[in-house]
């Protein structure tokens, strides 16, 4: 089992790695992507309001389509999101030598809208917190369909490796109170003990939960099974959505107001706060609204909601309640998700995912270490312990630079620059490949302390560039008690520090010397000493 | 007659399938590919085994699934021979693919 346990680690080590990494961000996702938009105004109208804006945004920017998708300010997220799907008859094929991909064959249009205003944000174009969320299942550069696939092989790898893990440590208990330092092989073996258990819950949780996130697209079999040809009746008679939408009518009517409409919705759920409406035919005699719930209370991430006729306000459906097996799925959604958690709550989400990189990088770290005095034995490094020194010092020492980059890249890039948030994704993905391969040309210890100490620089300086590039720095935002924006600089200020803390120990670090080799240097050093109290006496002679 | 060339033959023959590192990629075989077949006709059997709810029967299989793909994994390479690591993988696999056949032409 350790044997097994080692392999499966090693092999899918680096990939998981960046999956955690990019998880761990994600769980920041809204507050990431706030720090990068820095022009945004902190959100002060309320949701009614702010609907209001949306439906007259909306009006004006795509009366003629067919469903308006809004998603309202939070507390955490203080940009309205929206989308809408046009007719047929209105998309243009994708002109000539268009380079961008038309997401939805270019029938969605989508726009993110100040609510304090009702225009479209006047912020910098980025991917922001989204780019890590993406990252973590549908990695960047192949096609959506490989990564997951490939991302779910490794959280396969991952389960076994926990549970081999598990059963590997027959001392679990006891293991996890013995640390030794500075003891070489040993240290880095409690680390990873240490790391591993202390959150071993999280990690079994995690894994398992991610899997099932995907789980319809790895696993479609018992779909095709109970239903023959008709995928779509399984999705309507598990998940319990509200019926289908009937075609537009050719009347026209005006719709009630959406405060109105909000109030009723509200008024049903006992005060439960709505998270955002679609409107489907706006502007038709039969226009209807369904209703979401916001998430954030409930642990499932299948969020109750309520169908109204949008031109008499009548309620015509709830979402009925769903199979014990639908919950159940919902829960493990939303426990990877964490969309319930509040600040604490999330904090501690985000010390477990940190407690999970560290465990994959020591885990992937202490393979060569042990693998080390085989190849130190024969006198010369083999191509495969060459080629895991390289990979490890390109992901667990390369990484931090490439998302330090990514924040550098925000703040550096001109603000008005085409495609600019492909262009922050690309500056993230040049400074990994120059790290590995930097890491390949010269696969030593002083290039683990050089990469570690480039990207303590890089953290330590990005609040430094945010106060000289924009007007969200911790100057501002400490003094007017903005947490979310001051929280991400002094966060960044933590990482370069711990980055620093490993950079010092890795240039510092001296081999641990065998027994044999420090009797030697003893007998050595004492025979020393002995030649300079005889010299004297030479001398004097 | 003599027989040695044969001899040898076999065992040459006999010795490189004891070669442990076969050993092992039938086992990584039969964890990874026997792992997803058992998970696979699992989801399967369940969908159409359960009895309740059609929809909600699926959604159990998957759950399942996942986990006893995980078991496969470890058996694979628990237990004591390459061979064993595949029968006690395929017995249960043809079991849930029968019970499905069973299951739908019953139905």
């Amino acid at each position: 089992m350790a044997w097994l346990h080692t392999w499966t680690g090693l092999l899918v080590g680096w990939l998981l790695l960046l999956i955690f990494m990019a998880g761990t961000a994600s769980y920041y996702r809204e507050e990431i992507s706030r720090w990068m938009r820095p022009e945004l105004p902190r959100n002060t109208v309320s949701n009614e309001v702010a609907a209001e804006r949306a439906i007259a945004f909306l009006q004006h920017k795509a009366p003629q389509a067919e469903s308006w998708n809004v998603t309202l300010p939070d507390p955490r997220n203080p940009a309205m999101r929206m989308f809408w799907r046009n007719p047929e008859s209105m998309v243009k094929p994708p002109a000539e030598g268009e380079k961008r991909r038309r997401r939805g064959g270019g029938r969605f249009g989508d726009a993110t809208v100040d609510p304090g205003t009702g225009e479209e944000v006047a912020a910098r174009e980025t991917r922001g917190g989204d780019f890590f969320y993406r990252l973590h299942f549908d990695l960047h550069y192949i096609p959506v369909y490989w990564a997951r696939y490939l991302v779910g092989f490794c959280a396969m790898f991952m389960l076994v490796a926990i549970i081999t893990g598990v059963i590997t440590h027959k001392k679990i208990f006891k293991d996890f109170f013995t640390f030794r330092k500075d003891k070489g092989l040993r240290s880095w073996l409690d680390f990873h003990n240490v790391s591993a258990v202390m959150a071993l819950p999280y990690h079994a949780m995690i894994t398992y939960t991610g899997i099932v996130t995907l789980m319809f697209m790895y696993l479609p079999w018992g779909v095709n099974v109970a239903y023959p040809k008709d995928e779509d009746a399984f999705f309507s008679e598990a998940f319990a959505r509200l019926a289908d939408i009937d075609t537009p009518s050719e009347g026209r009517a005006a719709a009630v107001p959406i405060q109105q409409l909000l109030d009723a919705a509200r008024a049903e759920w006992k005060g439960a706060q709505v998270g955002g409406f679609t409107l489907y035919h706006p502007g038709a005699a039969n226009a209807v609204i369904d209703i979401q719930q916001r998430d954030g209370k409930r642990l499932s991430v299948d969020t109750p909601s309520l169908r109204f006729n949008a031109v008499t306000g009548a309620l015509m459906e709830a979402s009925p309640r769903s199979g014990g097996a639908t919950q159940t799925r919902g829960v493990m959604y939303g426990l990877h998700l964490a969309r319930f958690a509040d600040w604490g709550l999330r904090a501690l989400f985000f010390v477990s995912g940190l407690i999970g990189c560290v465990m994959v990088a020591s885990g992937v770290v202490l393979w060569a270490v042990k693998e080390r005095p085989k190849h130190a034995k024969s006198g010369k490094i083999g191509f495969g312990l060459r080629l895991v020194d390289a990979l490890n010092i390109g992901a667990v020492a390369g990484l931090p630079i490439a998302f330090a980059a990514y924040f550098w890249g925000n703040r550096l890039l001109p603000v008005q620059m085409a495609e600019r948030s492909d262009a922050e994704v690309n500056v993230f993905f040049y400074a990994w490949g120059a790290a590995l391969l930097a890491a390949f040309l010269w696969p030593k210890r002083l290039m683990w302390a050089w990469q570690l100490y480039l990207g303590a620089a890089m953290f330590l300086l990005i609040p430094v560039i945010n106060a000289l590039t924009t007007h969200a720095h911790l100057g501002v935002t400490l003094r007017t008690g903005d947490w979310v924006l001051a929280g991400f600089d002094l966060m960044m200020l933590a990482f370069g520090a711990v980055l620093a803390y490993c950079a010092l120990r890795m240039q510092r670090w001296q081999p641990a010397l065998s027994a044999a080799e420090k009797k030697k240097r003893q007998v050595a050093a004492a025979a020393a000493a002995k030649a300079q109290e005889s010299a004297p006496v030479e001398a004097n002679a | 007659m003599d027989s040695t060339p044969d001899a040898s033959w076999f065992s040459r023959f006999g010795s490189f399938f004891a070669r442990p590192w076969l050993g092992v990629l039938s086992r990584s075989l039969a964890a990874i590919f026997g792992g997803y077949a058992l998970a696979a006709t699992c989801a399967m059997f369940f969908a159409v085994a359960l009895p309740i709810a059609r929809g909600q029967a699926v959604l159990t299989g998957m759950l399942v699934a996942i986990v006893l793909c995980a078991c496969a994994a470890l058996w694979a390479f628990a237990t004591r021979t390459a061979l064993r690591a595949w029968v006690g993988i395929l017995i249960p696999t043809a079991l849930f693919w029968v019970g499905t056949e069973l299951l739908r032409a019953g139905a």
